[in-house]
This record gives structure tokens, sequence and C-alpha cells, in this order.
């Protein structure tokens, strides 16, 4: 079953509750997405950990119901 | 360690400097994400160790646990994981990955200006 962008966003919302969440569905069919993620919980953390940390947040969905999330993230800059 | 996969990839990505975990093959990827860390490593000259996860399943799966990262590609430099798709495609554009292949000194064509 595809994911709908709101589901993604929810769950990452979820372990990530300060995040900025963008998520974007890239050819209108529900399996290929782009999401961008803001969080002050990625402050000192490397890409690699920030990537795992929102794979942890949509629990093992990411590589099964989730083919494809190209992922962005990042601390708040200011 | 005793997981036969875990030790096939432990081997992989300690006797060869840089590998990439991926769908097909480097002459022919079969996803296009993989195709696009072969693309990336060709243009800047960079020798690597192309491993078909699909020839495998145990393999597939294993590479998964072991990295603790649910999608393929996966780039390994000096036994270390690098990133997927995004994490080398962001990193190449912002020079961070010539950088990281000078430090762990594995060679590579000059950035064209």
């Amino acid at each position: 079953m595809p994911m709908s962008a709101a589901e993604i966003e929810a769950l990452i919302k979820a372990s990530l509750p300060d995040a900025q969440v963008t998520v974007e569905d890239l050819r209108g069919d529900g399996d290929h997405y782009a999401a961008t993620v803001v969080s002050a919980a990625f402050k000192g953390k490397s890409r690699v950990q920030q990537h795992q940390m929102v794979y942890a947040a949509l629990q093992g969905r990411m590589g099964g119901a989730l083919h494809a999330l190209a992922l962005q993230t990042s601390p708040p800059q200011d | 360690m005793s997981n036969p996969v875990f030790e096939r990839i432990q081997a992989d990505i300690t006797e060869n400097p840089v590998v990439l975990f991926m769908k097909g093959t480097p002459m022919f990827p079969q996803c296009g994400f993989s195709a696009r860390v072969v693309q990336i490593l060709m243009h800047m000259g960079v020798k690597f160790k192309g491993v078909n996860v699909l020839e495998d399943p145990s393999l597939r799966e294993g590479i998964k646990q072991f990295t603790n990262w649910p999608t393929i590609p996966q780039l390994y430099v000096k036994g270390e994981f690098v990133g997927g798709c995004d994490i080398v495609t962001e990193m190449f554009q912002s020079g961070e990955l010539a950088t990281l292949l000078d430090e762990k000194g594995v060679e590579h064509k000059p950035a064209a200006a």
C-alpha cells in the first residue's frame, strides 16, 4: 500500500515534534516522495545519523511501503 | 558477528577502498538511484567495487541490517559508511565528497572548475 504525504509527515512529527516537514509527491503516484526535514534534534549529528533518525521515525516503512523518499535534513539555520 | 553475510560485507569493505552496494552492476545498473551514484563515482574517476545485491537475497537484506540503513545503494569508503544516493549526491555537489576522498587517501580526478 502506498503512503500519503500526510501520513509520512505525521510519522516524522510523532518522533521529532519540533520538525518542520515538507513532503512533496514527485509523480503524484503516492510512491515517489521528496521530504525536507528541519529539526533542532539534528544539531551536532552527521547526515547519516540525521537520515537514520527520520528512517527510525518511519518505523521500517522506508524500503517497504515507501519505495522512494528523497531526503534532505538539516538543523534550523539561525 | 557470526552472521556469514555480515562477515562477507565486512571483508568486502575492508579489502576494497571504495565499495558500492547496488542494484545491478556498474555497467548495467538496475535502479535509478544506484545508477546516479555510479555516475558520480565514474565522473570523479574513482575506482570502486560494485556489489550487486540482486544476485543474493541474503545480502540484499543483510546489508540493510549491517548498516542500519533501509535502502540501496550504499557507499562505503575505507570501511566507513558514507551514505545513500541523497547524501552522496549532496556531498558531490558541495565538494564534500572530494574532500572526504582526499582525507581517506582515495585517488580521484580533480573536480572540474
